[in-house]
Formats: structure tokens, C-alpha cells, sequence
């Protein structure tokens, strides 16, 4: 089961520092790998709290570690970075700023792939 | 030999904290005080050892990569200069210089950043102050779409939150703050209100605290989530208080309508100096992209998105900005300075930064540098250089240089390239 959901991306204080170890690092890639969700939306579409998640948009799909977190419903939080990027389209509206925050997004857990109902 | 140095200033972001203590043995940096989490990195995980310029992953003398760069650059119909916010203010004005010289387009982080904040202060102006301003005297913060105990970690301490001033010296007790986002975060949780918007909303929002301003009444109870009853608690603070501040973040520049929001809040600050005094401070980001925002506007009378093609400086968003640069094609070769568009650009557009020759400064490694045609590894503004900064309320802070590594500063390379392409 996926659905769609509106993401936000954003700065952490663990992003910043894994910045500082290098983004081939554990530090950073365990900072920007993962996705917080509102838990009420995590129970409906079976994601467990650690469990893996795959995001999908038109721009392409990542897989992240899904936490639950102080989100309202039907939204979700990944912090900034190279893997969010790859959900994040590159159109700016005329104004050079591609839509980092209330990109529509469909969310499974890993292993379902099927089209968002 | 030891060294211990003092009055520091941090390059992170844009509070730039200029009052660290740094220890050292030689060129490694052993201790740093009072710098945040985020801070640390900047000197703790600074590798210090000189390195030579690469030309294709290949060691070469400074000559040849000039050279090499030169070469490049001068058979470059449409090259693109880009980054520039986590360099020195000396270093930004030889990037306008090269960009002048070769017709380049110039563009900074400002534009994935406070872009749109810029467009909105040349619409209706930007009603605002200093930090020092915020911690002697604001007694109503208002923190929108923006989450400082993540991204600007002493913000609350040293100027706005809890900071004890002339006339506020009982420090958070002196204040009363409000926090406006999508989400509850770390600021939100530190405030007294918290207004939790829908996203995409803060236009309708911010139209509504404006019309309560002019005393009219909504013909709706709920705007974006928040009951209208909350933001006329929240326009009577504003009417009635001493001397109130908001600070906006990415929260209003990355949703929809961008700098539409970022205007009506501007425009909301400027009405509200009929009731009471009100200022606004963008929260910049990277240490110094206030100061490229500042050296282009004087020297080619625009923020970002530049471009000289022509001969003259042009400015236009959305078309010299260089996400869209990168995704329509239109660079055939770029000099990336001290930023790293290759992990921070959506993916489409980094992608084309490894179809097309490149030319790298930066003091450590990063995701553009790993396939840089070119790469200069340069001294660290802050420090193993010195130079000027500009803090997220324009004041310039200077940078000083903590440990001495011989490495090349930005300034010096570019400097170098001018003359070479001449």
C-alpha cells in the first residue's frame, strides 16, 4: 500500500554536523537517510518505526529509515541532502528556488511497489 | 607551538559568532569554545595539510591548474560562476571580476536560499534592523517558517531568544514569542504560541494578519489551520508591543508562492510601524551569502542570478539561476566556489555539473569536487585566512585566520585566473 503525501525537507542539527565529516560518511548518511512521519499515517500504511521506506516522485525514488515524529498528518520531514535531492524536482517558478518544501510524494514501505491508491 | 586565540568568529551561518576561543598545537586545532554542534566542524574537522591543485584527478603545479582553468574558461561560450557564500567578501568581488571578464552568469547559494527574499525587498522594501537591536530592545519575537534550534543553534542565547540587553535584562522573561510553522520543532517547543500552519498557507495566513491590522473582520473563523481568534491574540501583541521582530525562514521561501510570502510579511512589518516599532531579519544560512548578496548588489546592482553575457550585468531568476542554468543545459563549463551544488541541487541539475568541464575552490572535500575537472584546494576563510564576512543582519565581521597552513586563499586563485583568461 503507498500514498501520497506532501514533504518538507529542512536542516538537523545531525545533518550539519555530518556535513562536517564529509558526505561519505556514516555520520551524514545516517542523518540524511531517514524520514519522519506522522505515526497515525505510519500505522495506516503498515511502517513500522525504524522500518524502511521507499519515496517516490516523477524526479525518481529512495529508500529511507522511517521515524516517527511530531509531523501533522500527510506530511513528512527528511532532512537536506544528497538523497532527498534525487526526490526534488528542478522547476523554480521563475524565481531560481526549486519546491524543497511541499513536494507531493508517494510513500510504501519497501518491497511494495505497486501505484499509489 | 601553542596558540590560543580569542574572538573568534564562526562561519557556519549567518550569526556568525564572533566570540570563540580557539586552541591550537601548530596547524592542529585542539580546542574550540563556545562554538555550537554545528559550529565545531568548521575548525574540529578541518584537515589542515596543504594539498596541490588536481587537473583530471591527476597532481599538478598551480601553474598548470591556472592554466588549465584559463584554458577552459576561454573556450566556454556560456560558463556559469557559482557558490560563493561560504568564501570572504574580498574573494566574492574577484568572482564578479572573473564573471565580467569571461561574460559568465553569477549566481550564489542565495538563490536556493534567500532568493526569493531578495525579489520580495525589491518589491515592497524590507523593514529592518541589527541583532543588536533585537537583543537590547524586541520584547515580541516571531519566528516564521523558520526553525533556529536546528539551523542557527546560539541564535536564541546570544540575540533573540533568551539574550539579556538594555532593556531587556531578565532575558526570555522579557519576551514573549510566537512560532509559526508547518510542524512542531525545537523553536516551536521553546515559545509561548505556537501557530501551526498548513502548508502552503502563509500567503492566506499573513493576508489575514494584515486585514486584522486595518481593524477589518474575516468573513471565515479558521484561516490555514489556525483559528482567526489566535491571530487576533496575535495582531493585539503585535499593535501593542514595545519593539517586535520577526525572523523568517525557508519556511516561506521554499513553499509555494516564495516570494509572495515573503513580501506580505515584509509589507505586514512595515503597516505595523503605524502601532508600534517592527522589524523583520531573514535568518541566512551559510556564513557569509549575506555578504554575496551584498558585493553583487554593489557591484552590478543585483543580488544573484546575474549574468554578463552580454558585456553588461542582467539580472533574472528563473533563467541565470543556476538550478535552472544547470537543468535547461544552458552552462558549457562552471567555477564552483567554496559551496557543493553537487549534493545540494535537486538531482537533475547536479547531473549536468558532471556533463561539463569544471572548475572547483574549496577547502575540503565535496561531492562538485570528487569530478572537478580542475580542483584548488584553498585555505579555509576563518580559518587558515582572514577576510570579511557579513552577518545575516548586513554587519560586516571580520575573519580571522587561527592556524597558518601556507594554503591559497579563493581571492588568490581567482586573482590568478583573472589574469590568465585576460
Amino acid at each position: 500500500m503507498s500514498e501520497r503525501l506532501t514533504m518538507v525537507t529542512g536542516r538537523t542539527r545531525k545533518q550539519a554536523i555530518g556535513m562536517h565529516k564529509g558526505k561519505d560518511s556514516p555520520e551524514y548518511r545516517e542523518a540524511t537517510g531517514l524520514v519522519e512521519m506522522n505515526p497515525e499515517d505510519m500505522a495506516r500504511l503498515n511502517i513500522e518505526d525504524g522500518g524502511q521506506v521507499l519515496i517516490r516522485t516523477a524526479e525518481g525514488e529512495v529508500e529511507l529509515t522511517a521515524h516517527a515524529g511530531s509531523l501533522p498528518a500527510g506530511l513528512v520531514f527528511v532532512p537536506m541532502g544528497t538523497l532527498v535531492n534525487r526526490l526534488i524536482g528542478t522547476e523554480t517558478m521563475g524565481t531560481g528556488m526549486p519546491s524543497f518544501k511541499g513536494q507531493t510524494v508517494d510513500i510504501a514501505p519497501v518491497g511494495e511497489r505497486e501505484g499509489s491508491s | 607551538m601553542s596558540t590560543v586565540v580569542e574572538h573568534v568568529t564562526c562561519t557556519f551561518c549567518g550569526c556568525l559568532c564572533d566570540d570563540l576561543t580557539v586552541e591550537a598545537e601548530g596547524t592542529e586545532i585542539r580546542k574550540v569554545r563556545l562554538a555550537c554542534s554545528s559550529g565545531q566542524g568548521i575548525f574540529m574537522d578541518y584537515d589542515p595539510r596543504p594539498r596541490q591543485p588536481l587537473v583530471d584527478g591527476r597532481e599538478v603545479e598551480w601553474e598548470e591548474a591556472v592554466a588549465e582553468a584559463a584554458a577552459i574558461l576561454s573556450a566556454s561560450d556560456s560558463p556559469l560562476i557559482y557558490g560563493l557564500s561560504s568564501s570572504a567578501s574580498e574573494a566574492q568581488r574577484k568572482a564578479v571580476a572573473l564573471a565580467d571578464r569571461i561574460g559568465a552568469v553569477i549566481d550564489s547559494t542565495s538563490s536556493v536560499c534567500h532568493g526569493p527574499t531578495g525579489l520580495a525587498m525589491q518589491a515592497v522594501g524590507e523593514p529592518t534592523c541589527t541583532l543588536g537591536e533585537v537583543r537590547d530592545r524586541a520584547d515580541l519575537l516571531v519566528f516564521w517558517g523558520c526553525n533556529p534550534d536546528a539551523s542557527h543553534l546560539r541564535h536564541f542565547p546570544r540575540f533573540s531568544l533568551t539574550a539579556k540587553g538594555a532593556l531587556t535584562p531578565n532575558g526570555r522573561a522579557d519576551r514573549t514569542v510566537y512560532v509559526v510553522d508547518v510542524r512542531p520543532t525545537g523553536s516551536s517547543k521553546k515559545a509561548d504560541h505556537f501557530l501551526q500552519v498548513d502548508i502552503g498557507t502563509d500567503f492566506e495566513v499573513l493576508t489575514t494578519l494584515r486585514l486584522l491590522v486595518k481593524g477589518l473582520e474575516p468573513s471565515v473563523d479558521i484561516v490555514g489551520g489556525v483559528p482567526v481568534t489566535e491571530l487576533k491574540e496575535l495582531v493585539e501583541r503585535m499593535k501593542s508591543c514595545r519593539y517586535g521582530v520577526a525572523f523568517m525562514g525557508m519556511g516561506l521561501t521554499m513553499a509555494s508562492a516564495r516570494q509572495l510570502n515573503v513580501a506580505e510579511l515584509f509589507t505586514l512589518v512595515a503597516e505595523l510601524n503605524e502601532f508600534a516599532k517592527f522589524s523583520v531579519i531573514p535568518m541566512r544560512g551559510h556564513g557569509n551569502v549575506t555578504g554575496a548578496d551584498q558585493v553583487l548588489s554593489w557591484t552590478t546592482g543585483y543580488p544573484f542570478a546575474v549574468s554578463f553575457a552580454r558585456g553588461y550585468p542582467q539580472f533574472s531568476p528563473g533563467e541565470f539561476s543556476a538550478v535552472d542554468m544547470l537543468a535547461r543545459r544552458a552552462a558549457d563549463a562552471a567555477v564552483i566556489i567554496a559551496s557543493d551544488p553537487g549534493a545540494h541541487f535537486p538531482a537533475a541539475a547536479a547531473a549536468h555539473l558532471e556533463r561539463i568541464p569544471t572548475i572547483v575552490l574549496d577547502h575540503g572535500p565535496s561531492v562538485v569536487a570528487s569530478h572537478a575537472h580542475v580542483l584548488f584546494p584553498t585555505a579555509a576563510y576563518g580559518v587558515d585566512a582572514a577576510g570579511t564576512a557579513y552577518r545575516m543582519d548586513n554587519v560586516p565581521i571580520p575573519l580571522k585566520s587561527v592556524i597558518s597552513t601556507g594554503r591559497v586563499t579563493d581571492e588568490e586563485i581567482l586573482d590568478r585566473i583573472i589574469e590568465a583568461v585576460a
